[in-house]
């Protein structure tokens, strides 16, 4: 079933269109993610669905309910991670957990209680009295993001949430991101790290100057940029001694010559290795290694959008926008 | 019920996070008495405190509670954590009542503090209070919108102190609080009309001095009119302005 149902959603800032008749579901129980360069519409998209900015054209339907028209009933079941922290600095902790609690209405008793669990599942339980402020910035991300879980929502959003915190931090947020999904919460986040959407999404979609140029599993992602397979051999020698003679008897594969011990095999169906093992085998050839090839997630993206990775990577670098 | 949950645990955040912290609780105290001494000092002469007293109660609290807006709301606003308010489940209507609401307790606290001056030095007899109370909580309410309006038409928090005095000085002068309406010169007296706290004094001055110049009903209409004109309008520029 689908917990997010976008159609044709636009939103624009006086003649600038930042997201572009954009349409997407998101399943119950999955994680699906936002890939996009800076500026591409990301935190834009969110904002709409979660009722932070006007919707101008389109509909979003959450859980069922209409959110352009009652986003007040939809922000119940939602949770909702900002990409900068907007927590109250002079608040510690465990006080700014039970304060967002209670703007969903928890009970005192609830939301100590709830509180305390997430301080100790978030390894904050040692910071005492200690107001947000002086938090480091990867503690103060993963408070920021307890307390958009604190009243359990059924979906959760989080926009760019591993961006400018130190590496360990930005790990323990990715296991808890797909331990958090584990439990039932649905997910959706954004981000710009490839390598990162790969990793945890179900499914992700890529998103370039307001428009989604392609969604899917990253499975499928990949299948549709490689048609058919790729398995590379690697031999102890001879490879350009049998460059001929193979092709010959196996018409029905493409070969590519990498050197005298290398050589790679295309073909439209899956390969079976057998019959190269015994025909290397026949002609006194060892092979050391044979490897399927798949694509990096980054070749599709870059094929896809036309983006060059480094650009991407100096974004993430360059950190603010 | 989960509604108010959000509702006092805000009120309860803004009192403990900025009423009560010592800058604020001391200027909010040392203000209105400043003001008190200034003006009782200075009325040895013809005017007497009671005379005055009216006008020194609507200052303390047109100033208490509009300054307190441009940090409540404001400040919140240009940090992003009131982000966090607005995409809570719960109404913007109730939202701007529990951000306002400790203004107003603010404000009523500040209009009593030059009446517990006064009564040490003068004789306090034949006053209304409930409608004194009436009158301070009403006054209390329309000066919190109307700081709640200026908070969010600007968007830094100078810019909102800068907007207030714009409104609060001319007000001290021509609302009637210690210069009589009648005795301004004929031009400017349409302005006392248009300014809320006009109606406020006048009620304070009915009851205390005797001199009210408008039925105490037509007052409280009044401001209770400015109230939700000034509400409203402020609901419908969060909506155009804060959600884009
Ligand atoms: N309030 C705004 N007014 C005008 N332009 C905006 C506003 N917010 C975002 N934009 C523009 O919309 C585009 C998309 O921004 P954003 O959604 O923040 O991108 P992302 O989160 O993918 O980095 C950017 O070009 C940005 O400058
Ligand atoms: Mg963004």
């Amino acid at each position: 079933m689908n917990i997010v149902e976008v159609k044709n959603l636009t939103t624009r800032y006086e003649d600038f269109t930042a997201v572009n008749n954009i349409n997407f579901c998101i399943s119950e129980g999955e994680i699906f993610g936002f890939l996009g360069p800076n500026g591409a519409g990301k935190t834009s998209t969110i904002n709409m669905l979660t009722g932070l900015s006007k919707v101008t054209e389109g509909s979003i339907d959450i859980s069922e309910i209409d959110a352009v028209k009652n986003i007040k009933t939809a922000q119940g079941i939602m949770g909702i991670v900002p990409d900068e922290s907007n927590l109250y600095q002079e608040m510690d902790g465990f006080e700014n957990l039970c304060f967002c609690a209670s703007l969903y209405g928890m009970r005192k008793d609830e939301r100590e209680k709830r509180a305390k669990e997430l301080l100790k599942q978030f390894g904050l339980d040692n910071t005492g009295k200690r107001p947000f402020k002086a938090y480091s910035k990867g503690m103060k991300r993963k408070l920021t993001i307890a307390a958009g879980i604190i009243h359990e929502p059924k979906i959760l959003f989080l926009d760019e949430p591993t961006t400018g915190i130190d590496v360990e931090s930005a790990r323990q947020i990715r296991d808890l991101i797909v331990n958090l999904n584990k439990k039932g919460t649905t997910i959706f986040l954004t981000t710009h790290y490839i390598e990162e959407a790969e990793r945890l999404c179900d499914r992700i979609a890529f998103i370039v100057e307001g428009e989604i140029v392609k969604t899917g599993t990253v499975n499928d992602l990949m299948k549709d940029y490689q048609k058919g397979k790729i398995v590379q051999f690697t031999l102890d020698k001879g490879v350009l001694d049998i460059k001929e003679t193979i092709k010959n008897d196996f018409p029905d594969y493409r070969f590519e010559i990498i050197d005298n011990n290398t050589l790679k095999l295309h073909s439209r169906d899956t390969i079976s290795l057998t019959p190269f093992m015994k025909y290397f085998d026949d002609k006194g050839l060892n092979v050391y290694e044979a490897k399927v090839i798949k694509p990096s997630l980054e070749e599709v993206f870059v094929k896809i959008t036309g983006i060059k990775v480094s650009k991407m990577k100096k974004e993430k670098e360059g950190g603010k926008k | 019920m989960k509604s108010w949950i959000a509702y006092w645990n805000i009120l309860k955040k803004d009192m403990k996070n900025y009423y009560l912290k010592p800058p604020n609780i001391s200027w909010g105290i040392i203000f209105p008495v400043a003001w008190t001494l200034m003006f009782f000092i200075k009325s040895q002469s013809d005017l007497g405190i009671r005379d005055i007293l009216p006008g020194v109660m609507s200052m303390s609290i047109l100033f208490g509670t509009t300054s307190m807006l441009a940090v409540t709301i404001t400040f919140e606003r240009k940090n992003s954590s009131f982000d966090r308010l607005l995409l809570a489940p719960i109404s913007l209507n109730l939202l701007m009542l529990s951000k306002t609401t400790g203004a107003i307790i603010f404000g009523i606290i500040n209009a009593f503090i030059p009446v517990i001056f006064a009564s040490f030095l003068i004789n306090l007899a034949g006053i209304n209070w409930l409608l004194v109370l009436g009158s301070v909580i009403f006054i209390a309410i329309t000066s919190t919108f109307l700081g709640l309006f200026i908070a969010v038409s600007v968007s830094e928090v100078f810019e909102a102190q800068t907007f207030s005095n714009f409104f609060r000085f001319p007000m001290i002068f021509l609302c009637g609080l210690f210069i009589p309406i009648n005795s301004l010169p004929v031009f400017l007296r349409p302005i006392s009309y248009i300014l809320p706290l006009t109606y406020g004094a006048d009620i304070l001055k009915s009851t205390i001095n005797g001199i009210g110049i408008m039925p105490v009903q037509i007052d409280f209409l009044v401001l209770i009119g400015f109230a939700l004109v000034l509400f409203s309008i402020s609901i419908k520029n969060i909506k155009n302005k804060w959600i884009h």
